[in-house]
């Protein structure tokens, strides 16, 4: 849809076919975009979910527990 | 304890490879921002079409760079989550609310206005769509001015008071956080360290461009907006890098002995110009000189850190021994404690720590108040509790020595390069001499390898701290599997060797295309 053709549109409208057109008028956009998702499928269903856990998560369930486990951490680390 | 240590080593290593692959992309984004905005401006005010298109063309180069490197630094959180969680939960929303704010920012203002300025060519106003090309610009400055703050923030931590109860340190003062001196230096060297890159980028490919004798008016008017913004952002990075080295010297002293290879400090320090270090010196205490040769200018690194061309730069070995006279941030002169001093006063505060959860556990408020106001005194220097052995506190000389020198040394050359350019064109003689125009093309190289050397500067050299004098690596750790750490670090090798590879690829043949055909 050309930019004249939304002129009487509201504004929801116009800003959705302005992505829409912008989206299909990409050439090199197309490549860029592939390569977008696929890196942000790696990193948050892949690597995130199978390699970095959230590792206070899995040892506390509330801050207080949280606190406590770090404050052990600390102060047991190494020895005196 | 030698399966702590090289968990701590891959823990680092991944967080390393991870960052400096991050720092490839950042640092263009920022310098060819500024540089299309510079030209779209042109465009705006004079109407030429050759300068929208010459804007179109970098504007590409501009995406492809974003598309690549977008969302690389989202490892590092995880990273934080997984690898790094007593440092996580230890800087509580100091760290947190300047990185929430950036990417909150950053998806908001950097989303919008890239979309109007690659979909609204003829479909907004060139006033408007100049404004979302700059609006963009200004976007990735703030951005990386949150995750500056952040990383200021560890290298000197202002503005918290650490809570024993939650075990974090809470932000106390926003402003002191956001306006440290180490934070506004840092913010300015880095971005404006971008358009150097940037500047440079521009220049190379432009080269190329008249060296295959093609587009030569894009290319010569390219060179001419990189080179002012090249030349500004230079001096721009020489001043505020001067300012980040007397902060350095005033919280990070071990860093700048490191920058120097300076193991004996005196008055009137001589700053190296040149230098190549001794591979026999394996300690700070061992008597071997440090420098095999040297080249020394009297008195400037004094000048440098202490502002007075007769000031005292404390070397490792006075950093170790203490007793060397300092001025606090109020003026008053103190004498500098040695490492065994810090270490003492570390592990008091530590056993503090543990006296207070205890006293907290068994109800007794008074002997909590004890402990926690030994805590509050020796606090300052809690991370050194960590430390075993001084040699700990020294970071890997060698390696902060040379990238500071090789960071520095670019930067002059730089500074040079840019002006030759600007001469070469208001003389309009650029595509006459070839020689120089693969110099041009060769020093994009170069860029990349300054920009990773400052990088190398401020982080290998604040070791081992990944709070200054608070945190070291070795207690931010998570108890993780060494071989878990080793196995991603191998993961994202591969994953960013092939997206670096995929962004060089897609580069290059944009470059080759050349700009729309008119």
């Amino acid at each position: 849809m050309k930019a004249e053709a939304l002129r009487g549109k509201n504004i929801f409208s116009r800003i959705f076919y302005f992505y829409i057109d912008g989206f299909r008028a990409m050439t090199l956009g197309k490549t860029l975009w592939a390569i977008i998702l696929i890196k942000l499928f790696i990193f948050f269903f892949v690597l995130k979910l199978f390699f970095f856990p959230d590792f206070l998560g899995s040892r506390c369930d509330t801050d207080a527990e949280c606190a406590d486990y770090v404050a052990t951490e600390l102060t047991t680390i190494l020895p005196k | 304890m030698d399966e702590l240590y090289s968990l701590v080593d891959w823990s680092r290593a991944q967080f390393a490879l991870t960052a400096m692959y991050h720092w490839l992309f950042v640092p263009l984004t920022l310098g060819l921002g500024l540089i299309i905005s510079c030209m779209e401006t042109v465009y705006y005010r004079t109407g030429d079409e050759r300068w929208k298109r010459m804007t179109k063309f970098w504007m590409n180069l501009f995406g492809v760079n974003f598309a690549l490197g977008v969302a690389t630094g989202i490892i590092l959180e995880f990273q934080f989550g997984t690898n790094w969680s007593n440092y996580s939960w230890f800087v509580g929303d100091i760290f947190g609310a300047p990185l929430a704010i950036e990417g909150i920012m950053a998806f908001f203002m950097e989303s919008t206005f890239i979309a109007i300025m690659f979909f609204g060519w003829n479909k907004v106003s060139r006033g408007a769509h100049l404004a979302s090309t700059w609006l963009t610009t200004i976007g990735a400055s703030i951005s990386a001015l949150w995750i500056l703050v952040a990383n200021a923030w560890m290298q000197n931590p202002v503005g918290m008071q650490f809570n024993p109860d939650t075990v974090r340190n809470e932000m106390v003062d926003f402003w002191s956080v956001l306006l440290s001196p180490v934070a506004i230096n840092k913010f300015f060297h880095s971005v404006t360290a971008g358009w150097v890159l940037g500047a440079i980028f521009v220049v190379a490919i432009s080269a190329w461009f008249l060296l295959r004798k093609r587009e030569e008016y894009m290319a010569t008017r390219s060179m001419k907006v990189a080179a002012w913004v090249g030349i500004l952002g230079i001096l721009f990075v020489m001043q505020t890098g001067d300012g980040s080295a007397y902060q350095v010297a005033k919280y990070q002293p071990m860093k700048l002995a490191a920058m120097e290879g300076l193991y004996e400090g005196d008055t009137e320090q001589a700053i190296i110009a040149f230098g190549v270090m001794n591979p026999e010196k394996k300690s700070y205490d061992d008597g071997v000189e440090p420098f095999l040769f040297k080249v020394e200018i009297p008195k400037v690194l004094s000048m440098l850190a202490t502002r007075d061309a007769e000031g005292f730069v404390p070397g490792i070995e006075d950093i170790i021994r203490g007793g060397y006279p300092i001025v606090s941030d109020d003026g008053t002169m103190r004498v500098a404690p040695s490492a065994e001093e810090r270490m003492a006063r570390g592990k008091a505060a530590i056993e503090a720590l543990a006296d207070y959860k205890e006293a907290r556990k068994m109800g007794n408020v008074a002997a909590a108040d004890e402990a926690a106001m030994r805590l509050n005194a020796n606090y300052a220097d809690f991370g050194y509790g960590y430390i075993t052995d001084v040699n700990q506190l020294i970071p890997h000389v060698p390696l902060v020595f040379y990238s500071f020198h090789i960071m520095v040394i670019l930067g002059g050359y730089f500074l040079l390069l840019f002006i030759v350019i600007l001469i070469l064109l208001y003389r309009k003689t650029v595509a006459r001499y070839k020689w120089l125009l693969w110099i041009f093309v060769a020093s994009l190289p170069l860029g990349y390898v300054c920009l990773q050397s400052g990088w190398i500067v401020a982080e290998v050299g604040r070791q081992p701290w990944v709070i200054q004098d608070i945190m070291p690596t070795f207690a931010a750790i998570s108890r993780v599997e060494t071989s878990a750490v080793q196995t991603t670090f191998w993961l994202f090798t591969a994953i960013f060797t092939v997206l670096l590879i995929a962004e060089i690829s897609i580069m290059i043949k944009q470059i080759k295309k050349g700009p729309e055909q008119k």
